[in-house]
């Protein structure tokens, strides 16, 4: 008798994922087949599609440079920020799990960047912090250094969204912390009573454990950093100076919002989810070489 | 002696270690610092000091600030944004807490298959469906208004909550349904009064996520939102700076902080819960 009512019960469930799949139909599955379908299309706001084949990707290689520069800034952008944010929040977390005295206090202070990092607010204090006549360059002026444009400097500029990036590594950080707090103690003994000293302690037995955290913090910040939108919109004024700073996801939301190119937008988002995919699977592909896991596998 | 050595050595490692993230912390924490005296300094002292202390304490800056958008002032900003986010947050808590429990205790047909079709859109970049979710959208005649932020919210589409609530769900043990269902409860008094009441730290990490995301969405709010009537916080203070050719910077990092003010506040007030909510999800930032 139970085991029936359990069983009814437990199917009638899938009542409560219904919200979810008329959203994933109508909002996910939907937009994406139907953004594949426009990006084989030319059409404005007010017509309707016309196909053209691949008309809108061939325009893409060979005529359209804002194209290449916009993949160019995009690719350095994630490859200097992600590592660099990464590997930051990692050093500090290590430092801060030597049991520190303020630990949390310290925590607190380095988090706060990462939940506010992509507000207009603090895309304000960017420029004030690094316009011609703003502060940094007056602190550097207290040491007799003259300071550039640098939000103006076609060589400067994108560094200072990458610093912005870099700023919020506390969310990351927090995670290493968690996952640095789940090495045991008793393996880090053992290993200093076999002559290890901190250093090494660290690379060979707590970095290998907490490598599946830094794995899924590598993939997710790669995804967000792909598509970093405001910080280049706001504080650089789209992308400026001279497209220093055009970011991949400037260029369709001009191409889809300013020039109405609907189908053109479609097909460089879809370039995005392609590129994307392959960054994700290289390091899915490289996760043999660095990533271990425990025999129960619960990470990752 | 091999051992005192080394003591030392460690205290002095200590000692660098204090040095190392108290200097770094001042380093984090300095745009915030100088946004908060600078909103309070006179125009000219804003960028040519590093006092904290401005030489006499404009006010009047958050007051012009206020006021910077007019006919409009932030109040109607903040009442927008607000109208904006309590009913994303309702419908965002409401839907992924039911739907994870779907997931989390269900036995149905094709579960696992959806299960990984959910997880999967966590990766779905949103930028491919921006431009067909607009035409949506314009379709249904709701540009200009708050329903593409809140309806999809009710939808359940934000896998990563939906995530999140699943892990906390399976930690929570069966028993305590099972013997709640032998007591005649249904699904919904068995996820109201025995999974809910559990679930409290991850709900809370929840909210605040949301609030934040919400707040800071500048995209999706200068796509769906043109009338400055209908402008939240972060589109006015986005407006106020590219208006002018001079930019009364006091009175712009007064509203600057204004804005952050609130998302820095939640945090506070929900820390408690939510220390343990992002270290057991690994939430992202």
């Amino acid at each position: 008798m139970r085991k029936i009512r359990k069983t009814r019960l437990e199917s009638t469930l899938f009542v409560f994922i219904l919200p979810w799949l008329i959203g994933f139909l109508g909002f996910r599955l939907y937009p994406l087949i139907s953004s594949f379908y426009y990006s084989f299309t030319k059409f404005g706001i007010l017509d309707t599609p016309t196909f053209i084949g691949l008309g809108n990707y061939i325009e893409m290689f060979t005529d359209d440079p804002l194209f290449f520069k916009s993949v160019s800034v995009t690719l350095i952008y994630v490859i200097v920020s992600v590592p660099l944010k990464l590997g930051f929040a990692l050093f500090v977390a290590v430092i801060l799990n030597n049991k520190l005295k303020f630990a949390p206090l310290y925590r607190t202070v380095y988090y706060i960047p990462s939940l506010l990092g992509s507000s207009v607010g603090i895309a304000v204090v960017w420029r004030g912090l690094f316009r011609k006549t703003g502060i940094i360059n007056y602190i550097l002026s207290l040491f007799g250094i003259e300071g550039l444009e640098w939000l103006g400097d076609q060589r400067t500029a994108l560094g200072m969204l990458i610093l912005l990036s870099v700023w919020q590594f506390g969310s990351s950080m927090i995670i290493f912390l968690a996952g640095l707090n789940q090495v045991p103690a008793s393996v880090r003994e053992s290993a200093a009573i076999d002559g290890a000293n901190t250093v090494q302690t660290f690379f060979h037995v707590s970095l290998p454990m907490i490598t599946p955290v830094i794995f899924f913090n590598l993939i997710m910040q790669c995804i967000n950093a792909f598509q970093t939108f405001s910080s280049a919109y706001i504080i650089t004024k789209n992308g400026g100076p001279a497209n220093a700073t055009y970011l991949y996801v400037l260029h369709i939301y001009n191409s889809g919002f300013s020039k109405y190119r609907l189908g053109y937008a479609s097909a460089l988002s879809w370039i995005l989810m392609a590129v994307i995919l392959v960054f994700t699977l290289i390091v899915f592909k490289t996760q043999d070489n660095w990533v271990h896991y425990e025999s129960g596998g619960k990470e990752g | 002696m091999e051992s005192k050595h080394a003591r030392t050595r460690k205290r002095i490692l200590r000692a660098f270690y204090y040095l190392l993230i108290s200097l770094l912390g001042v380093v984090m924490l300095f745009p915030l610092v100088w946004m908060a005296s600078a909103s309070l300094k006179p125009s000219n002292e804003v960028f040519n000091s590093l006092s904290l202390i401005p030489s006499q304490v404009m006010w009047e800056n958050y007051v012009k600030g206020w006021q910077s958008v007019k006919p409009n002032t932030y109040t109607l900003f903040y009442k927008n944004t607000f109208l904006l986010i309590v009913p994303v947050i309702i419908g965002t808590v409401i839907s992924s807490c039911l739907t994870a429990y779907g997931f989390a205790r269900g036995r149905f047909r094709l579960k696992n298959l959806l299960f990984i079709l959910m997880l999967s859109t966590m990766m779905l970049p949103d930028t491919t469906t921006l431009i067909p979710k607009y035409l949506i959208f314009v379709k249904l005649g709701w540009i200009n208004t708050y329903l593409p932020f809140i309806v999809p919210a009710f939808l359940a589409t934000s896998s990563f909550f939906i995530f999140m609530m699943v892990q906390f769900m399976r930690g929570i043990p069966r028993e305590l349904d099972e013997s709640a269902k032998i007591d005649g409860c249904g699904p919904f008094r068995i996820l109201w009064q025995i999974i809910m009441p559990m679930c409290i730290p991850s709900v809370v990490t929840m909210v605040v996520f949301c609030f934040i995301w919400t707040w800071d969405d500048f995209m999706n709010q200068l796509i769906y939102i043109s009338e400055v009537s209908k402008f939240t916080v972060t589109l006015a203070l986005r407006l106020v700076l590219d208006a002018h050719a001079t930019i009364d910077w006091g009175s712009l990092l007064a509203m600057s902080l204004v804005s952050i003010l609130p998302s820095i506040l939640l945090y506070f007030v929900s820390q408690r819960y939510f220390d343990d909510g992002i270290a057991t999800t690994g939430i992202k930032g």
